[in-house]
């Protein structure tokens, strides 16, 4: 089992590994986003002060720039192989191979977050770090919990869009629910400004009823350290608890999708 | 001359049947009207988000800074509802549409634009022209017979030229099939840098951006000019005004990238 999962990740890598010129483009225009939200988010901090919302300038200018390197690790936009499968019918071979489906995108899924973590996240934290006064984690614990951050958001952010695209079970056409997330998850996330600068009335019940904080705040928060390490760690628990339920979620919603599903043709 | 005018209702029948086929679902057309309004929503409550934490922004209060993002918002979002699709022309390339439009007695560009027009984008301009009307009621400007002529040729010289990176960006995929998102990186980064006050930029990104693309001169000048504020960065009040000096030339190098992109095409031989 764990063999297959492996080789199926390593497909994922392999594949996304081709798409070279992709990847340069996709690394330039993270760099040139990062410089605009920081800029902006620095003169909010100057107007505001000095710190704004309990971030200082070099925080705020980390939460930018590895934001910018991670929106591609978790992928936020732009997925949409599965719908497309279910729309031509493809997804059909899906259903015959001895892996679960949801494992099985998963599985790839990884393997392509693991080759934008090389070619993706590096570029625009390096063009952070000559650019700007970049906040350097200063305790032992934090990389650690970093890092199990960045895969549980990955694997979070996988689920929602694998939900997203299931649609397209039911609907055929998945552009309506497609457009929803794209336009709502990265400000739920956290990439547009931290969540912190909303009242907290807003900011708590996202953070705990919705899965999108777990996807670049929590990290973001983290590898800023904005707080001390047993908040790290539950935030990170908040973050695990979701991972779990948006697969199950996930598992779920493929069950029921079968039970109906007829695939054209066959 | 009169050719030229004979191709007209070649270019309204495209029209009219793109706009027949995407009215014709008729829920799923107004689930995308209201869907679109959310992202420029989303951008303006975005600026709101960030004036509750400061005062000013750049040097700049909210209802001044309002207008800038106004005129940014409303020349984005209708630049973007006019050619906004003509990013798609990778998928054109790769699907071979562009040979069967090149094969035809009219203009590639009108035919690409009027064959694919996002008539659900209506509603973003729409919302992105409220913005602005509320923005200039709203932010005290001291009403003379040229600061309401600005207020109209500010936004559609802002139009022109986002029209005109959005052309130029697309055009590079005829030479870099997979530069995609290189050209977001101008088109909506542009729009982005067009919202704030180029005060909040600084060093060799603001000169780039904000001068040598002519970024700067879309939303943050007219505005100095319609708020009557002198520039903190020293340009003098008729740089409010300089808005087609810099469309026009944008247009020349849209048309002109355009022009030899689709001469150096060369199909993909199948």
């Amino acid at each position: 089992m764990f063999r297959t999962f492996a080789a199926i990740t390593g497909s994922g890598f392999r594949r996304y590994s081709t798409y070279r010129q992709a990847t340069l483009a996709g690394a330039f225009t993270n760099t040139v986003f990062g410089f605009l939200r920081c800029h902006v988010l620095l003169a909010v901090a100057t107007g505001a002060g000095g710190v704004a919302a309990g971030y200082t300038p070099d925080q705020l200018a980390t939460f930018v720039w590895v934001g910018q390197g991670l929106l591609a690790v978790v992928l936020l936009w732009g997925w949409n192989d599965l719908a497309e499968r279910i729309r031509t019918g493809d997804v059909a071979s899906d259903l015959l191979r001895p892996v679960h489906p949801v494992l099985n995108y998963l599985a790839a899924d990884l393997g392509r977050a693991g080759y934008a973590l090389l070619t993706r996240f590096v570029p625009p934290v390096v063009a952070g770090l000559l650019f700007f006064d970049v906040a350097i984690p200063s305790r032992w614990s934090t990389p650690p919990i970093f890092a199990i951050s960045v895969v549980l958001a990955v694997v979070i952010c996988f689920g929602c869009r694998y939900l997203v695209n299931a649609t397209a079970y039911w609907l055929h056409d998945v552009r309506g629910p497609m457009m929803i997330w794209t336009f709502g998850s990265g400000v739920l996330a956290g990439l547009y400004f931290p969540l912190h600068f909303l009242p907290d009335w807003v900011t708590v019940p996202l953070w705990l009823a919705t899965p999108f904080p777990s996807i670049l705040q929590t990290p973001l928060d983290v590898v800023v350290e904005r707080d001390d390490w047993p908040v790290q760690v539950g935030l990170v628990a908040v973050q695990a608890v979701w991972a779990g339920l948006i697969l199950l979620a996930c598992r779920a919603v493929q069950g029921a999708a079968e039970r109906r599903l007829v695939v054209q043709g066959g | 001359m009169a050719d030229r005018l004979g191709v007209l209702p070649a270019y309204w029948a495209l029209l009219r049947g793109q706009a027949r086929s995407q009215v014709s679902y008729r829920t799923s057309f107004l689930v995308d009207l209201v869907g679109n309004v959310g992202a420029t929503v989303f951008d303006v409550a975005t600026v709101l988000v960030l004036f509750r934490l400061t005062r000013t922004l750049g040097g700049f209060p909210r209802a001044e800074a309002m207008v800038m993002v106004g005129l940014s918002a409303a020349a984005f979002a209708t630049a973007d509802l006019a050619v906004g699709n003509i990013e798609r022309l990778r998928q054109y390339v790769r699907t071979g549409l562009l040979d069967a439009v090149l094969v035809r007695p009219l203009g590639a560009l009108p035919q690409l634009l009027l064959m694919d027009l996002p008539l659900r984008k209506a509603s973003r301009a729409l919302f992105g022209v409220a913005v602005l009307v509320a923005a200039v009621l709203t932010a005290g400007i001291d009403w003379t017979p040229a600061r309401v002529g600005l207020v109209v040729l500010a936004p559609v010289c802002g139009v022109v030229f986002f029209a005109s990176i959005f052309v130029t960006t697309a055009a590079l995929s005829f030479w870099w099939i997979d530069s995609g998102e290189v050209g977001s990186a101008f088109t909506y980064g542009g729009r982005d840098f067009t919202t704030y006050p180029v005060t909040v930029y600084s060093g060799w990104f603001r000169a780039v951006f904000a001068y040598v693309l002519g970024f700067g001169f879309v939303a943050y000048y007219p505005a100095l000019a319609l708020l009557g504020r002198a520039d903190p960065l020293g340009l003098p009040v008729w740089a409010g005004w300089a808005a087609p000096a810099v469309a026009l030339p944008a247009v020349l190098v849209a048309a002109l990238a355009w022009r030899v992109g689709v001469r150096h095409y060369r199909s993909t031989g199948s």
